[in-house]
């Protein structure tokens, strides 16, 4: 055990020795390395970061919500069959919202694409979501100003509107959105709330606008002839189940359908969300994996090839050495001591540069440094390095000492 | 006490399809305390039998007893033990490490033994003083002359405290003067009770010596007593 520990920190010290001894080549090799773990650390900051966003994204459909839409969201069903179900209308809704017992708040949910306008500012395809003051609770939304639309607003089909931030800061770069009257279509609307910033990559609130759904039908009911979503909130968690069994059952018979009908409408989940970009994650994970991987590779080659040259020239100072009494072993190790020690070194510069990069990078695109990154980027640094040094490590140590001490 | 008891080597060469034999038949014992110089001409086989008593090569055919422990039968790791611990190699080419200084090439050795590293240190200092460079301590090899150089050579061969010192041709690449230096230094080595091996061409070289081998195409031509001794007069060594 002893022994042991003294021939890794003698090797270590042989090494840091030889790595001084050639500066220049020594931080060649580690560019190589460098270059790795940069991409390693990058890719794996991005992904925990797009994993992040998702998760959030996903989470501010809220967990215990069911929506009951005319589209299944993720289904292997024909699309044309579901094209051709009749539309929810809020008569449904009002039927459904009677019978059903279970749910602690069902609302409507009503899309419309409308543009935008304040001043000379606008937003073409804006995102409506008309509802009713219920909304509210199968949300998780902060306010940033104001406060979302009443009950007498919502059943006044008041011409008020709830804004996301990004749609806020596209339209009032200064920040004074709130009690301002924006233009969507050809009606004016005053603006009560401004949502707080979210920040997910699916579905974003940011980019929507909340209004009462009498509203949506009185300005734009020619124009509209949209399918209702009901939403409908469980409980608790765990009635989540319960829950979504009672609304098929009530659906199907607000729908009328008989035992032998199918359903004509989807009961959609946020599970089935998760489970779709699960999917996603792990495709980005495969193919980031497989690219830095790859350039892993092409560094630990890059290293490999530099350290037989080291080998090959320090021949003599190997024979020397086997020659005084150094075994194989500890030629070996000490070899495959330079080879990691310099991918260590090289590794935590890649790192250092790597957590720069995804810093800068967090503007645009959503980056998240996990503290295992610093673990994982010295782990792969050293089997980088005691892949990349074996080969040259092993040739050294079987060198024949007289040979060698007869090289030039 | 008998040190070395080499019977009947041989040492083949594989050239291709060729065979060179570099010895053919070599007998002969050395013992404790003995300056023993090995002559002959270029390609005589002088540095292969030198290797083969510095166990860093294993004869073709023959018995190897080295403090009559055989050698023929040691695995890798067993000869680096010896060589470690008993042999102390002087090389015509000096063989330092070019970016260390005085006290780490000395050291080296020590390494390999497992002594801990502020041992290593005083011994190769103590080494480095008695062999007359207790001045040049941190000075690197393109720092030092020739024969300071190989000084520094012979006190790493030394700092183990060896059973033989195993010498091929040390004063080869040095001018007489600086040649004369170290074989005053040997001399010395030598009267401190230690046990020589010196390979040389130079008939004066060998007769610093007091037991000539000559070897000639692989076997040994003569194994000679020196009569005249030749007593370096030049005093550079030991404090
Ligand atoms: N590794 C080797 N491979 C092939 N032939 C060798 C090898 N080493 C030595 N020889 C041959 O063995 C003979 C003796 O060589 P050597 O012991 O070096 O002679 P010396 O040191 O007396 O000049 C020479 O003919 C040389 O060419
Ligand atoms: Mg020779």
């Amino acid at each position: 055990m002893f022994a042991i520990f003294f021939e890794l920190n003698e090797g270590l010290s042989i090494a840091w020795r030889a790595i001084k001894a050639n500066k220049i080549r020594a931080a060649l090799t580690m560019l190589g390395i460098f270059i790795g773990i940069t991409a390693v650390v990058l890719m794996s900051t991005a992904i925990k970061g797009i994993e992040n966003s998702i998760q959030s994204g996903v989470s501010t459909l809220g967990s215990d919500n069911l929506y009951i839409d005319k589209f299944a969201w993720f289904s292997n069903q024909e699309f044309w069959k579901m094209r051709n179900r009749e539309n929810i209308t809020m008569e449904d809704f009002k039927k459904f919202k009677e019978l059903a017992k279970l749910p602690d708040v069902v609302v409507p949910l009503l899309y419309s694409r409308q543009t935008i306008k304040y001043g000379n500012r606008k937003i073409d395809d804006g995102v409506l979501n008309g509802s009713n003051s219920d909304f509210l609770t199968t949300t998780n939304f902060d306010f940033e100003l104001g406060r979302f639309y009443s009950e007498i607003e919502s059943n006044g089909s008041r011409n008020v509107v709830v804004i996301g931030n990004e749609i806020a800061s596209k339209l009032f770069p200064r920040g004074d959105a709130l009690d301002k009257v924006v233009k969507i279509g050809a009606v004016n609307y005053k603006i009560i709330g401004v949502l707080a910033r979210m920040e997910s990559l699916f579905n974003s609130p940011d980019n929507q606008i909340y209004l009462p759904i009498g509203t949506i039908f009185k300005n734009f009911a020619s124009r509209n002839r949209g399918t209702v979503t009901i939403v409908v909130k469980a409980r608790n968690p765990q009635m989540v189940e319960d829950t979504k069994i009672e609304a098929e059952g009530v659906m199907r018979k607000v729908r009328g359908l008989s035992h032998k009908e199918e359903n004509d409408f989807s009961v959609n989940q946020q599970e089935a969300l998760t489970s779709f970009f699960d999917n996603i994650t792990i495709v980005i994970k495969i193919a980031g994996l497989f690219i830095t991987g790859l350039s892993l590779f092409v560094g630990a080659i890059g290293i490999m090839n530099i350290m037989f040259v080291s080998v090959k020239e320090r021949t003599k100072e190997i024979g020397l050495r086997k020659a005084i009494g150094a075994t194989r072993r500890t030629i070996l190790i000490q070899f495959l001591l330079e080879s990691s020690v310099i991918c260590i070194i090289g590794g935590l510069f890649g790192l250092i540069a790597a957590i720069l990069l995804s810093l800068m990078l967090n503007q645009f695109f959503p980056t998240s440094i996990q503290y295992d990154v610093v673990i994982l980027a010295i782990f792969i640094s050293l089997l980088t390095g005691i892949f990349a040094g074996l080969a040259p490590a092993y040739t050294a140590a079987k060198m024949d000492p007289v040979e060698a001490l007869r090289f030039e | 006490m008998n040190i070395i008891n080499i019977e009947h080597i041989a040492k083949v060469y594989q050239v291709g399809s060729e065979e060179v034999h570099a010895l053919r038949d070599v007998t002969l014992k050395i013992n404790q305390n003995e300056y023993v110089a090995i002559m002959g001409p270029s390609g005589s086989g002088k540095s292969t039998l030198m290797n083969m008593l510095g166990c860093l090569d294993t004869p073709t055919s023959g018995i190897y007893d080295f403090k009559n422990v055989s050698v023929s039968e040691m695995t890798d790791n067993e000869l680096a033990r010896i060589r470690n611990k008993e042999i102390g190699f002087v090389f015509q080419t000096f063989n330092l490490l070019a970016r260390s200084d005085a006290v780490h090439n000395v050291e080296l050795p020590l390494i390999y033994a497992g002594v801990t590293s502020s041992e290593r240190k005083e011994r190769a200092r103590q080494a480095l003083i008695d062999v007359g460079l207790g001045d040049r301590m941190h000075h690197k090899p393109n720092e030092l002359s020739g024969g300071q150089r190989q000084r520094v050579a012979i006190a790493r061969a030394l700092v183990t405290n060896p059973a033989i010192i195993l010498a091929d041709e040390p004063t080869g690449n040095l001018d007489s003067k600086t040649g004369e230096e170290i074989m005053a230094l040997f001399h010395e080595i030598h009267e401190r009770g230690n046990t020589i091996i010196l390979v040389t061409h130079e008939e004066y070289i060998a007769e610093h010596a007091l037991r000539i081998i000559r070897l000639k195409d692989g076997l040994i031509e003569k194994d000679e007593t020196v009569e005249k001794r030749y007593i370096p007069k030049a005093k550079a060594s030991f404090v």
